[in-house]
């Protein structure tokens, strides 16, 4: 392996790295000491606490820092002569285009999402760059390669889609402790600190005519100077006792299931909860602000009480209306931020209290509402050198020897490592294959077609609309195509194309690009969904159906449910083509 | 398991971890004491690893000074003169692993280990042995078998695209759940003498060609009195007598240890870097599944080879101690 030619080949490489987390610090160590002399690095996190038991270039003092330059620090410390380029940036930043990628021999990813990793894919087949994807979780970890037309691209098989659960399970019929979680942070923590505007289905249930809205409202309404402890009842009373009670008057739903059963402030508390809590309430920083500490309740890994959490859910609802009261209505979950973990573990246990479900610790909660990845140190550190001699018979072109290597936790037939021949590519993969023969199905009247080339930078939407005549003479293709938008009618006031209010029948440029940014996911008309049978969930992503966008949110974002609608007016025939302006006219070079 | 909990900064720290593999298995890493010696570049990997999982101590011998081609594949040496200058391997390389984690005690104990007595093997939990003549590290293990205590016994050697780990944990039992059930498991592990002593004839079928190539390659060092790693291609017409001599001994047909494996060991000898993290890595995993009780520890070698880019797990050991 350590010939003249593999030498020199090293040296002269110019290698992109994607991610300086737990992959990236010790894929970045390993490069340099396996001789690399020109890399450059992409990472848009700042180093926290909880990388530190893996991230090894990172230390206590580098916290809030950048995680792409400090990993080039470190490493040069030991490999001085080396070129290390670091970029604090967003990889699907427009300035990461198509000739960025293609100044470079090979890219190799240490992401942690889904979305990322398919927009290094697409730029790289662009490019025709060659790309090693790897991965780790636990004792768990893959390499695989990809080179455009040699081998299957990362999308060529399709990829899981992230877990969802259907509304009624979480407002209504919840068996797992995971439906808890949901629950008490995109519903109860949602309407209690969330923005309340949003839609939120807290009262949703799934057969219940009775409309108790106007009631509902009344109850989540704080008003100053009110009692926090009398508000913090009402909330518990509504949301375990309440809402439990109308749950069970209809029995067909509890036919086959276990009954829920509601749970009174007055059962757990007969008396007055507040304490005097001296130590709390003097100056002490938001960042100290936990529920926990306030009760004594000290280790995180206990699974406390009805009781104890009943306490916890009050305690922790008083210290953001005293503490934090100015973040009231514009937070989201953080899995970070203590005191809200602390509200949605409480709150999750009490409900699982409440359907015969087990109770867990906060620890396990955290987990599963901030969807955690577990990981440590040598998984990462295997995968890092699997890593590198991929890609070093990439740049040897030593294309028979590719391989994709998994890494198991219990071996299979003696082998913990296991080595695999790549496939060919899939020949009706959506982003790689050359030709699609066939247009993702069905496209229909509301359908909305994007086409992205990323090799010109060039995507549009197409929203089709069917209409049953065309006039031979004027439209004689059948169809019509038309360059300007005019702007739909925001009906429901969400954030969709355009800017809503616009009169005029055709938008400027400018205006077009701003609508452009907002849209996120695009969903049918309901005429459509109705003939399409399909209850489409927001994270789903088929090859089927409407192709997916690169501006697709993250899956941590997911959970906000933010279906936009396209609002079809029936009276418009003609076919529209939305151009997307920005990135031909905003290309900035880093 | 004693009521002893974690601390607040050790929770903050091993979160991600804990969720791997427990607080208890935490808990009892944060008590353990390893044992190192030979800081090359795979053994520096496996330190970094441990000392991020957050052992109680970890304690390094190598009296050998640093030089230019020390720095070729251990990120913990920094190339500046102040750092390394006169200094020994372990010396330097105890700096750099202090930084990774202060809860953990680093240390180092100067002195041919082959010196050391029985009883200085007692204070830890586990030994890791790296750049060893074969005699070293059959007089090592024994000293550690002696013992009332399991000590681990673990030997890594990594040359160029290739690398290969031993382990031996004596008589271990170890717990596991398996759906709703806690099954108790035992395994018996022969010592590192006993294992290469196995005749190749009674070994199973299709035994990694590594592991004969390792024993050839170790036997001819052993017999020029070299050190490990100290062979050149000149070697190569010793080496293939050697193998003659020990297939003809172990009615193995050469062909199961070709030349060309043997070429690459005897050139090959500086460690790969993405190597040494891999067998760097496996180690860590390994040492940490004995110490914390978790896990099925892995008997009783495992091989790595860039070329195929496999890696697996062979049982070496008589017929009283074959699982």
């Amino acid at each position: 392996m350590s010939s003249e030619e593999q030498l020199s080949a090293i040296k002269g490489a110019k290698v992109l790295m994607v991610g300086a987390g737990g992959i990236g610090c010790e894929l970045l160590k390993t490069l340099a000491l396996s001789g690399f002399q020109d890399i450059h690095i992409i990472d848009m996190d700042t180093i926290e606490v909880s990388n530190l038991n893996r991230q090894f270039l990172f230390r206590q003092s580098h916290v809030g820092q950048s995680k792409a330059k400090v990993a080039r620090d470190a490493v040069l410390r030991f490999r001085p002569n080396i070129s290390i380029t670091p970029y604090h940036a967003n990889v699907k930043e427009s300035g990461f285009n198509v000739d960025f990628y293609k100044e470079f021999d090979v890219v190799l990813n240490g992401l942690d999402n889904l979305d990322a990793r398919r927009h290094v894919n697409r730029l790289c087949l662009a490019a025709d760059v060659p790309l090693v994807e790897s991965g780790t979780t636990g004792f768990l970890g893959q390499v695989t390669v990809h080179l455009k037309g040699k081998t299957e691209c990362y999308e060529c098989q399709p990829k899981p889609a992230p877990k969802t659960y259907p509304v009624c399970t979480i407002t209504s019929t919840p068996s797992k402790f995971v439906h808890c979680i949901v629950w008490a942070k995109d519903l109860l923590f949602a309407k209690l600190f969330g923005d309340k505007n949003l839609e939120n289905d807290l009262n949703v249930r799934s057969s219940d005519a009775t409309n108790l809205s106007e009631h509902s409202e009344d109850v989540f309404e704080c008003r100053k100077g009110k009692d926090i402890e009398q508000y913090g009842r009402r909330i518990y009373d509504h949301v375990f006792g309440h809402n439990i009670e109308v749950a069970l008057s209809n029995e067909e739903t509890w036919k086959n299931r276990n009954r829920p059963r509601p749970i009174y402030s007055k059962d757990v508390f007969p008396d007055k909860l507040t304490k005097e809590n001296g130590k709390t309430e003097k100056g002490s920083a938001t960042d100290d602000v936990s529920a926990m500490a306030s009760l004594g309740l000290k280790n995180p890994q206990d699974i406390w009480s009805l009781a104890e959490n009943s306490r916890v859910f009050y305690e922790s609802l008083r210290l953001f209306f005293l503490k934090r009261q100015k973040e009231i209505g514009n937070l989201t979950f953080d899995k970070d931020d203590q005191l809200a973990v602390e509200f949605v573990t409480a709150a999750a246990n009490i409900r699982a209290s409440s359907f015969g479900i087990p109770l867990h610790s906060l620890f396990e909660a955290k987990g599963i509402a901030g969807n955690i990845v577990h990981a440590v140190a040598t998984t990462n550190a295997i995968i890092a050198g699997l890593i590198v001699i991929e890609a070093i018979k990439v740049l040897k072109k030593d294309s028979n020897s590719y391989r994709m290597t998994y890494c198991l936790e219990h071996p299979s037939k003696k082998l913990l490592l296991m080595p695999v021949e790549p496939y060919e590519p899939n020949k009706s993969c959506y982003v790689c294959s050359e030709a699609l023969s066939e247009l993702p199905s069905p496209v229909i009247s509301g359908t909305v077609l994007t086409i992205e080339d990323l090799q010109q930078e060039f995507s549009c939407r197409i929203n089709i609309k069917h209409r049953e005549e065309f006039d031979e003479e004027r439209e004689p293709d059948g169809m019509l195509l038309s360059g300007w938008v005019e702007a739909p009618v925001d009906k429901n006031n969400n954030k969709s194309i355009g800017n809503g209010e616009s009169t005029s029948s055709a938008l400027s440029m400018e205006e077009i690009q701003e609508g452009e940014k907002d849209v996120e996911i695009q969903e049918t008309s309901e005429s459509a969904e109705n003939v399409t049978g399909k209850k489409r969930k927001l994270s789903e992503v088929s090859k089927g159906t409407i192709p997916d966008h690169s501006g697709l949110p993250d899956e941590s974002s997911r959970n906000q449910n933010q279906l936009e609608k396209l609002d079809v007016d029936d009276e418009d025939d003609e076919l529209i083509i939305s151009n997307d302006w920005e990135s031909l006219t905003k290309k900035k070079r880093l | 398991m004693d009521g002893e909990e974690l601390t607040e900064q050790e929770t903050a720290l091993y979160d991600r971890q804990i969720r791997v593999w427990g607080a208890d298995a935490q808990r009892r890493l944060s008590k353990s004491h390893i044992l190192v010696c030979g800081m090359k570049g795979t053994v520096a990997e496996f330190c970094k690893n441990i000392v991020l999982a957050g052992v109680g101590s970890v304690t390094l011998v190598d009296d050998r000074i640093v030089a230019d081609e020390s720095l070729s594949a251990n990120f913990l040496i920094l190339p500046h003169e102040n750092h390394y200058n006169g200094k020994t391997l372990a010396e330097v390389c105890c700096d750099s692993l202090k930084e990774f984690n202060h809860m953990v005690h680093v240390a180092v104990e100067t002195g041919d280990i082959s010196t050391f007595g029985v009883e200085f093997f007692e204070k830890f939990d586990a030994v890791i042995i790296s750049c060893c003549s074969l005699g070293k590290k059959k007089l090592i293990n024994r000293k550690c078998r002696k013992l009332s205590k399991r000590v681990a016994f673990y030997t890594v050697e990594c040359r160029g695209s290739c690398g290969e780990m031993f382990v031996d944990l004596l008589d271990y039992k170890y717990s596991k759940k398996k759906l709703e059930e806690t099954i108790e498991c035992q395994i018996e592990y022969p010592s590192f003498e006993e294992a290469i002593s196995v005749p190749w004839r009674a070994l199973p079928r299709r035994v990694s060609k590594l592991y004969f190539a390792m024993r050839v390659i170790e036997q001819f060092e052993d017999v020029e009195g070299r050190n490990p790693g100290e062979t050149t291609i000149a070697d190569l017409p010793g080496v293939l007598k050697l193998r003659k001599e020990l297939c003809e001994t172990n009615s193995l047909d050469e062909s199961q240890i070709p030349d060309a494996l043997l070429e690459r060991l005897l050139t090959d000898t500086r460690e790969f870097p993405p190597v040494c993290a891999i067998i760097g890595g496996i180690l860590g995993q390994e040492v940490i599944k004995a110490i914390s009780g978790k896990g099925d520890p892995l008997k009783n070698f495992f091989f790595f080879d860039a070329m195929d880019g496999k890696g697996l797990i062979e049982d070496i050991s008589g017929p009283s101690t074959r699982s």
